[in-house]
């Protein structure tokens, strides 16, 4: 496929069989034909509410997950689960709970130098200590944390802990999931700031997964909003912004509680009617026409596809 | 003073736990109007929340009040025996949790546990009750409400639940609604749902809120009046413009720079420097002083007092009593 792309999703399909009977499972259709692709260098975030799937897409493209059906190509690459641990040098992962990600009897050093014990990318004791010694001064942890366990430090720490071990085997792509929304409002912003350090320095890629649109606006060269397992929108950030075109990311963007009294004042909310329905029971054709105010029957007979309206700017809504 | 309906006069509660005494809540004054919002803000462990279960007297076995009181109409409700805090909350204060998902009562239906709210304050009949518990459920936007009350918890979405919740608060018609942290665990657009509610219902009933979270933006759009907290101590007070658009606190400030542009600008963000202080063993002078830039050497050695800069802003940092003193006498004051 083409070059310029460091990731390229095709028609990613992660289906669950979840037991909904005595003797029956029906597929819960987690994420469900999504494409995008991810330029080198570039962060695309990945914004969506709890449930449509936003997570999984990230376990996926890393193979946590054996996909259902699609293809993720990897600077070119068909991604298999054979040659998976030989890719996963070039992709890691952040996860978002700082707690439970790190495994409480093991001290920092080994946390860190887990991945290098894997992909054996040391010849002597000497240098993995070194590496790792280097790794966590690269995170903005002290020396004499090496010996130290997970539960010793605060949840701003443990992320870095985390972030090193993802950056230990020289990655090109980090999936960052959620890696900010367990901190507390003053350390997120050391992290987000850490996130944009570590890329300009290493010219790292990230896929950026958060709930919170302020923080992905800030982190993220283009954006993609998910719904109920579908990408509704991708488009630059500014553009998506300024111009969204879907009627979710609409009300997603009026949703969000801005911290500016003066805006807060002046400003309508466009409240969703109702709930996200049961990825169990998804409504015929698009998904949202449940809650979407535009919906006609043609929203119910079809889902729309993602169809590109300006440049780089793609919607999949029958209406817009 | 008696025309607040709520007043917390210098209000010390702690934990005390197997290593040591955790001063949650340090010595904290507030009052509340009929019919306004106040909004309490601070990060995890500032002892926003601490505050709200003294006022209620809910908090758990290690913790007391060790001083201070709490006036509800002028009666310092301290003071109160048990079976009076009991007739208390429900009916003329209620509190909403954080998670409606652990705190509604599994084995019980929605309607059952809303009933036992309006039963045990109100000297309606069982008949009474159910349509009160309908009427409530259907104020709060929750749809076929005869059928949601024969419903258990799990049936209904997060959502849901939290108007459930709100229901039950409001059942009796309490003159206060404590919000700890009400849309925290749940997603933006629901969160959008459940703060309109409130703002509906404050018009509606008439009742006073404070809402406690961590959330700027939630603050924004609902509050009057701001108490920031750090280290269980209130570091500055005023309006929501006072404290977005004039912050006199460097904690304040600094939590402002630590958020996101909202208008899309990508400046780099100002992160505070340093990690959350431990209560266990507070600094002896501004709990603060450990992570703030401009600290001099009396907010080391000194609790900085609370300071009104402009009729209901003020702040307690050194750095205010500085510029003061200086622009009263020319002089520098170390």
């Amino acid at each position: 496929m083409s070059g310029e792309h460091l990731v390229e999703v095709r028609n990613l399909k992660q289906y669950f069989n979840v037991r909904t009977g005595f003797f029956r499972t029906t597929p819960l259709k987690a994420v469900d034909d999504v494409s995008f692709n991810i330029g080198s260098g570039e962060t695309l975030g990945l914004v969506g509410e709890s449930g449509c799937g936003k997570t999984t897409v990230g376990r996926s493209i890393l193979r946590l997950y054996e996909p259902t059906g699609g293809e993720v190509y990897f600077e070119g690459k068909l991604v298999t689960s054979d040659n998976i641990t030989e890719l996963r040098k070039s992709m890691q992962m952040v996860f978002q709970d700082p707690y439970s990600s790190l495994n409480p009897r093991m001290t920092v050093s080994d946390i860190i130098g887990e991945p290098l014990d894997i992909h054996r990318l040391y010849t002597t004791k000497k240098e993995r200590k070194e590496k790792v010694l280097g790794l966590m001064e690269l995170v903005g942890l002290n020396a004499e944390h090496a010996t130290r366990y997970a539960h010793e430090f605060s949840g701003g720490q443990r992320q870095r802990i985390g972030i090193a071990r993802a950056l230990a085997v020289n990655p090109k792509f980090i999936v960052c999931d959620e890696p900010v929304s367990a901190l507390d409002v003053s350390i997120q912003a050391q992290i987000i700031n850490m996130f944009e350090d570590l890329q300009e320095k290493l010219r790292v890629t990230y896929l950026f997964i958060a709930h919170d649109l302020l923080v992905v606006r800030h982190i993220s060269k283009r954006i993609a909003v998910m719904y109920l397992g579908k990408v509704v929108e991708i488009a630059n950030s500014d553009e998506l912004n300024d111009n969204p075109q879907h009627p979710y990311t609409l009300s997603l963007l009026s949703s969000v509680p801005i911290p500016d009294p003066k805006i807060a004042r002046s400003r309508k909310r466009i409240v969703l009617e109702g709930d996200v329905p049961s990825p169990l029971r998804m409504p015929s054709g698009c998904p949202f026409r449940t809650r979407c105010s535009y919906a006609t029957e043609q929203c119910a007979a079809e889902c729309p596809a993602l169809t590109e309206r300006g440049a780089g700017h793609f919607v999949a809504c029958w209406n817009k | 003073m008696s025309d607040y309906l709520l007043e917390v006069r210098d209000l010390n509660t702690s934990f005390f736990t197997d290593n040591g005494e955790v001063k949650a809540v340090n010595g904290i004054s507030f009052t509340l109007e009929r019919g306004k919002t106040l909004g309490i803000v601070g990060e995890s462990g500032s002892g926003k929340s601490v505050t709200a279960y003294s006022i209620m007297q809910i908090l758990s076995d290690t913790g007391r009040i060790t001083s201070g009181s709490v006036l509800y109409k002028g009666d310092d409700i301290t003071k109160w025996s048990k079976s009076k805090m009991q007739s208390f909350r429900g009916k003329h204060c209620s509190i909403i949790f954080q998670d409606p998902m652990t705190s509604l009562n599994p084995v019980f239906t929605v309607g059952n546990q809303l009933e036992e709210a309006i039963l045990l304050h109100t000297d309606k009949s069982k008949r009474e009750a159910r349509d009160r518990a309908v009427e409530m459920l259907e104020l709060v936007g929750v749809n076929e409400p005869a059928k949601r009350v024969r419903q258990y918890p799990h049936e209904l979405s997060g959502g849901m639940r939290q108007r459930v919740m709100i229901a039950m608060a409001l059942a009796c018609e309490p003159d206060i609604l404590i919000a700890d942290e009400p849309t925290t665990a749940l997603d933006v657009t629901i969160q959008a749902q459940i703060l309109e509610l409130m703002q509906d219902l404050q018009k509606k009933l008439g009742m006073a809120i404070i809402l406690v979270t961590h959330d700027l933006g939630v603050i924004a759009e609902l509050c009057d009046e701001i108490v920031v907290m750090y280290g269980g101590r209130i570091c500055e007070r005023g309006s929501v413009d006072d404290i977005f658009y004039n912050p006199k606190h460097e904690y304040t400030s600094g939590l402002l720079r630590s958020i996101p542009d909202v208008t899309g600008r990508r400046e780099r963000l100002v992160p505070i420097a340093g990690t959350p202080i431990n209560l266990l063993n507070l600094p002896k002078g501004c709990a603060f002083s450990s992570r703030c830039d401009k600290a001099m050497k009396i907010c080391l050695e000194e609790v900085p007092v609370e300071f009104e800069l402009n009729p209901g802003h003020s702040a307690a940092c050194w750095l205010n009593m500085k510029d003061m003193l200086a622009s009263q006498d020319g002089g520098d004051c170390e």
